[in-house]
């Protein structure tokens, strides 16, 4: 098991340029860790940031598309995975932080914890690498190789439930974000349709 | 029976090209299929997306009008209500240029959506209504020249906008 926090900082290390798309808990965590207007938060629903990021991918193929999902958002839009397959961009990166709850409602335990497989979940959805970390060491010693290989990458962070972040919602779907935002991936914007 | 002022797939295809989308995200509905999709499928200027689920189509959309790329989502109004909560809060609370066809599933050709006898079509333009999402109904070839000005204008003023296709498009 993991800590997400230890696991966000040795990505934030490797990060560079990549534009980072994170669902609630992950986001206030990432934030807090690596603030960039590259950070992409404003997923508006739960279960929606995979796809948010697919649509970012398909527009942005020269940039590199990160996703820190959540398990029970992953959960809310499973057939993502298989959209996202089917639709192939090199260029996204699709983690699920894996803690078994629904930290920002109670912490509650989502459906099936423990059991569900998520990687097997991007596998057999068509994701054609697939990976699930459940040691730092290892996670961080494959980051290069994961944020540079042709995806659609999956990879499963295995963590332990953590102490809570400050849920500052107001950060999440405030204008200043996606204003910031849209104004980072301006240089990137190549026109056409 | 088809009358004879039903919209061509065609046409409203070219509306999408007129109003510069690129992208179409899309589940089949039986009332767009013939017509629309599968033209669409077969298009080389619009890159067709096959969704699981049409919420998210919604923020598939989002994602690309971030990048400044037009799409539409193409879908029946089942899938329109099943993603009512995307629409609400990245369409409308994030104010995106959502842009929307929407195949009315067992909507008669010969009446408004507003008097179908169909609880699942009458629902529609209220529900769309209540939220203060913009609507147009393309019933015949003529409502078409409407759609690439409702696109242009959902993205000039970034807010969702639906096209309500009102009747069977099957070429």
């Amino acid at each position: 098991m993991m800590r997400r926090d230890e696991c966000f900082r040795k990505l934030a290390e490797h990060r560079g340029e990549a534009i980072v798309v994170a669902a609630y808990t992950s986001a206030f965590e990432w934030v807090a860790i690596d603030p960039s207007p590259l950070n992409f938060v404003s997923v508006g629903a739960m279960g929606q940031a995979s796809s948010h990021a697919l649509g970012l991918a398909i527009g942005l193929p020269g940039r590199r598309i990160v996703v820190l999902d959540g398990d029970g958002s992953l959960l809310m839009n499973l057939g993502s995975l298989v959209t996202i397959a089917e639709a192939g961009p090199e260029n996204l990166i699709h983690f699920v932080v894996e803690n078994g709850t629904y930290e920002a409602n109670g912490g509650h335990p989502i459906p099936g914890r423990g059991r569900v497989d998520f990687a097997g979940f991007a596998r057999d959805a068509g994701y054609p690498e697939v990976h699930s970390f459940d040691g730092l060491n290892r996670f961080s010693a494959m980051l290069p190789e994961l944020l540079s290989a042709r995806g659609p990458v999956f990879g499963c962070l295995k963590v332990e439930p953590g102490p809570p972040p400050e849920y500052d919602y107001e950060m999440l779907h405030s204008p200043r974000m996606r204003a910031a935002f849209r104004e980072a991936i301006r240089p990137f914007l190549g026109g056409g349709q | 029976m088809r009358d004879d002022d039903t919209p061509l797939g065609s046409e409203i295809v070219d509306a999408f090209k007129a109003a510069r989308v690129g992208h179409v995200a899309a589940l089949p509905d039986i009332v767009t299929s013939g017509g629309i999709l599968w033209r669409l499928a077969e298009d080389p200027f619009i890159r067709l997306i096959r969704l699981c689920k049409e919420d998210e189509g919604v923020s598939i959309c989002a994602g690309l009008s971030y990048c400044d790329k037009r799409a539409v989502l193409l879908m029946q109004q089942t899938g329109l209500m099943d993603s009512l909560n995307a629409i609400r809060a990245v369409g409308m609370d994030y104010g995106l240029p959502i842009c929307m066809a929407v195949g009315l599933l067992g909507k008669e050709p010969d009446r408004p959506a507003s008097e179908s006898a169909s609880y699942g079509v009458r629902i529609i333009e209220p529900v769309l209504d209540a939220m203060g999402i913009d609507r147009l109904s393309i019933e015949t070839s003529a409502d078409v020249a409407r759609l690439a000005p409702a696109i242009d204008r959902a993205y000039a003023e970034s807010r969702p906008v639906v096209a309500l296709i009102g009747r069977r498009i099957e070429r």
